[in-house]
């Protein structure tokens, strides 16, 4: 199937089976490496990039479904508003260990504050609960989303 | 405990300085270590270049796995050469042990090997660097002061940067090592501070950094099936019907041996993009002659267990005193039988490499921690030339241990000599948890004795692990020293093996991991039933300060400290805790580091347990490298324990895993992460490591919480809920 996909701004042609997901289509067609495979299933959250603003689990997301949807990615967070106060964040708190889950982290993260930007903690378990960190950095994930979101006692 | 404990720091270091290419100063250091004093020296080394524009190059030879260490071993030589933090640059250099000398990352090693040699490296640069100064200004070297990459003549006011002296100190005589000045610990400006990871600035804008990443030119995207039995050999396979199919280039069988930790028997497919490859994969089917591991399985192992508890132990590992006669006059006895599962790394990035084999050349880019034994088996497996195989180290999604096999190096490059072209192998999550080297389960049954005052007198352990003949698998093994082995007069350690086909391998904190959760638990039980305090229980049975000399020296002094002081900072045996709440102390040595710490737990109606905060108390020596990655490592060490405590396990059934993903083998997530308060105490002792261990501690721990907040014994892992639930 020959198509065209809106990636972080460009639209792109590619010539892909329907059933292809979206992941595999960014990383070995399109070249866009940021968005990692973790599990292949949904259940880890690395693949995770925006569809129309909203975090989706791109390893499980036929190509097919994304018709002309707006697709983001980690590589366009520096130009993201509520992105590049995240990717801060994530700096000054020295978030990443292996740093390979990391994108998706930064992605749920980012939609998580673009619509609701005051998060208590249950909206960031309830937000973020769906990406796995094997190195387990979440003390730091959490102390980065309300250093980013600009809350006072962003220690926790 | 592990056995290497003794550091050989030598003396004997060589150091050269020369001008670099390009101009500035070039610093090489080479010097022996001995991880005791009867092993063979391996040889450390350090790179560092300063240029004329005053940007210091050093090179990072060891893998980085999110241990930090890319970051933190340069901090060392930038303190000495005392340079701005800004004008350091890092690169990853490449396999070549003829060069960088052993480059690993594995053991919480690398802190203790390298400190000493790259304190000495930084400050060969910044004498030599002052040598110049005081040369070009007709001073003695000993008026010249350094700050910041400077040096600074403070009677004539004259100052030089580093970038401008580094040429003409390329030409001064190298001093001797053993001359150096080191820098007082309390100047440190780098050393003890947080500093964020050399690459996290590309992490966090998601460039391409890992394996997975790797693209090169005329590359073919690959997966590999192999038998899901362990050790099973190839029959025959619907190859013609895969090569039909869209984006598919090649099919081929390969024949590998019968190590499990090298090439083995397998399909590779090959294809214009990955998921079509493992698209191809799920039409393959694949006539396999298991073997003989098909016939094993958990239950099976566990009916083993059961009847070898009721015999004595095939082997004695440790016998002190008289344990039969003790335990016949005590006063009173506990048994207990407590076991745990095999695990799984469970790496997020699966594992993966790009391969290029042409002709006899073999170029490889690997996630590796153990790049020199990688390039080793493929130039074996291929039959080429060792020098003939370079080996690129790129940055690893997660090392844990699982990445020092390295199976799937020789696979990429065993596939990319059928196809011709450069292949990149990638493992899917199932392939990934199916050919695991798993962290071994094991079966412990217990018999302690105590006299009238509560005194632990008598210490009998019954180890059923696994093993082949008389050897214990990888990391299955148990040393005679563990505590409270050397502080009871009358101990009995015996082993009993069961055969297992099944692979296995260190995990961090191997076997520290498991062999905490059974003695620090059933220590836990003896001081119940003793009517003591669990934290004075163990102070008791550590005594007197003294180091416990032998081949694994154990200072009951540093425990004592990091035990009391956890106490004191968790509010133990003091806070007035709701009903359904308790804490949990533990302590354990491993990995030259002693660790102490409570954890304050509640178990709810429905059985899931809430971790509530966890106090960590760490003494690994005098100086913290880098504060940020020392927390970091901690905090995940520390919750890395939680996971395998709540909810780890990999059974086997038929000679293969049960288990394929994250919704069978469960990591810690966001919910479950706690409160941490990490503190490192201090003391007058080499640096070492803190990738692990922080983590065995914690699955006793939680589990003692868990026997104060319910009167229940978790003598299994993982927790399982129901045990827990209140009718």
């Amino acid at each position: 199937m020959s198509t065209k996909l809106n990636v972080n701004g460009q639209v792109r042609g590619i010539d892909v089976e329907p059933d292809m997901p979206l992941l595999w289509v960014l990383r070995d067609e399109l070249d866009v490496k940021g968005p990692k495979f973790g599990c292949g299933a949904g259940f880890c959250g690395a693949c995770t990039v925006h569809l129309n603003g909203v975090p989706i689990r791109s390893c499980v997301t036929p190509i097919s479904a994304v018709g002309e949807g707006k697709v983001v990615t980690i590589e366009a967070m520096s130009d993201h508003p509520v992105g590049k106060r995240v990717q801060k964040a994530w700096l000054d708190h020295d978030v990443v260990q292996c740093g390979y889950c990391q994108a998706g982290q930064i992605m749920s993260a980012t939609a998580l504050l673009t619509h609701t930007p005051q998060p208590s903690d249950s909206d960031i378990d309830a937000a973020m609960g769906g990406n796995i960190c094997r190195c387990a950095t979440y003390v730091r994930i959490r102390a980065a989303i309300k250093d980013a979101a600009g809350m006072a006692g962003a220690e926790v | 405990m592990n056995a290497q404990t003794k550091i050989g720091a030598s003396r004997r270091m060589f150091l050269k300085a020369g001008l670099a290419a390009g101009g500035g100063l070039m610093i090489s250091l080479e010097a022996p270590w001995r991880a005791s004093a009867d092993a063979p020296p391996v040889v450390l080394s350090a790179y560092i270049r300063i240029a004329p524009d005053g940007l210091v190059t050093i090179m990072s030879k060891n893998p980085e796995i999110g241990q930090g260490i890319k970051t933190s071993l340069p901090m060392i030589i930038a303190e000495e050469l005392d340079v701005d933090w800004k004008d350091v640059r890092i690169d990853q250099a490449p396999t070549d042990s003829r060069t960088y000398g052993l480059q690993f990352a594995g053991g919480s090693l690398s802190t203790p090997m390298n400190f000493d040699a790259m304190r000495r490296a930084g400050a060969l640069g910044r004498a030599m660097l002052i040598a110049a100064a005081a040369k070009q200004w007709g001073v003695p070297d000993g008026e010249c002061t350094t700050s910041d990459g400077v040096v600074t003549h403070a009677a004539s006011g004259r100052k030089a940067g580093y970038g401008a002296l580094a040429t003409a100190a390329a030409g001064l005589p190298t001093p001797n090592a053993s001359t150096l000045k080191l820098m007082d610990p309390k100047d440190y400006r780098i050393l003890g501070r947080r500093i964020g990871g050399i690459d996290s600035p590309l992490v966090v804008t998601g460039k391409p950094l890992f394996g997975i990443d790797v693209t090169v030119p005329g590359m073919v995207y690959a997966v590999y099936e192999k038998c899901p039995v362990f050790g099973g050999t190839f029959v025959s396979a619907n190859l013609d019907e895969i090569k039909a199919m869209r984006g598919v280039k090649g099919v081929y069988v390969i024949k590998g041996g019968t190590a499990l930790d090298g090439l083995l028997d397998g399909v590779a497919i090959t294809a214009d993009n990955w998921w079509r490859a493992d698209k191809a994969r799920k039409s393959l089917k694949v006539v396999w002659n298991e073997g003989p591991t098909a016939d094993q399985s958990s239950a099976g192992y566990a009916a083993q267990a059961a009847a070898l508890s009721g015999q004595p132990g095939a082997k004695v590992l440790r016998k002190d005193g008289d344990v039969e006669a003790a335990l016949a006059s005590a006063d009173k006895t506990i048994e207990a039988a407590y076991s745990y599962p095999f695990i799984a790394h469970a790496t997020l990035e699966p594992q993966n490499c790009t391969a290029d084999v042409r002709g006899d050349k073999v170029e490889i880019w690997a996630p590796t921690q153990m790049p020199s034994q990688g390039l080793s088996l493929v130039a074996k497996t291929l039959g080429v030339p060792e020098a003939n195989v370079t080996v690129h180290m790129i940055r690893c999604g997660g090392g844990f241990g699982r990445r020092l096999s390295n199976d799937y190096m020789v696979e990429a490059a065993a596939i990319s000599k059928a196809a011709g072209v450069p292949v990149k192998l990638v493992w899917n999550r199932a392939d990934d948890m199916h050919h695991d080297f798993y962290r071994p389960g094991g079966f412990h049954y217990f018999k302690g004795g105590l006299d009238k005052a509560g005194r632990l007198v008598a210490f009998r352990d019954h180890f059923v692990s696994f093993g082949k003949g008389a050897s214990f698998v990888n990391s299955g093994s148990m040393s005679g020293t563990e505590f409270p082995a050397r502080l009871v007069d009358n101990y009995l350690l015996e082993a009993s093996l069961i055969p297992c086909g099944m692979p296995t391998g260190p995990l961090r904190a191997p076997q520290s991991n498991a062999l905490s959760f059974v003695l620090q638990s059933f220590i836990d039980e003896l001081a119940h039933a003793a009517g003591k305090d669990p934290a004075a229980f163990r102070h008791e049975l550590l005594g007197a300060d003294r180091t416990i000399p032998g081949e694994d020296p154990f200072d009951t002094g540093r425990m004592r400290k990091v035990l009391e002081l956890v106490v004191e900072r968790s509010g133990w045996g003091k806070a007035s805790l709701p009903k359904g709440s308790g804490m949990g102390i533990a302590f354990y040595y491993s990995h030259r580091g002693y660790f102490a710490e409570v954890i304050q737990a509640t178990v709810p109606a429905n059985g899931m347990v809430k971790v509530d905060k966890i106090w960590v108390v760490g003494d690994v020596g005098r100086q913290i490298v880098n504060m940020s990655g020392a927390e970091s490592q901690v905090q995940g060490a520390v919750h890395d324990g939680l996971a395998e405590a709540l909810g780890q396990k990999i059974t086997f059934e038929k000679g293969r895993t049960v288990q394929a993903n994250f919704n069978q083998f469960l990591l810690l997530r966001m919910p479950q992460s706690t409160k941490i308060d990490v503190h490192f105490l201090i003391s007058d002792n080499p640096p070492t490591g803190l990738g692990e261990p922080a983590l065995p501690p914690v699955p006793p721990a939680l589990c003692n919480a868990i026997f104060a907040a319910t009167g229940k014994r978790i003598r299994n892992l993982p927790i399982d809920p129901a045990l827990l639930r209140q009718a």
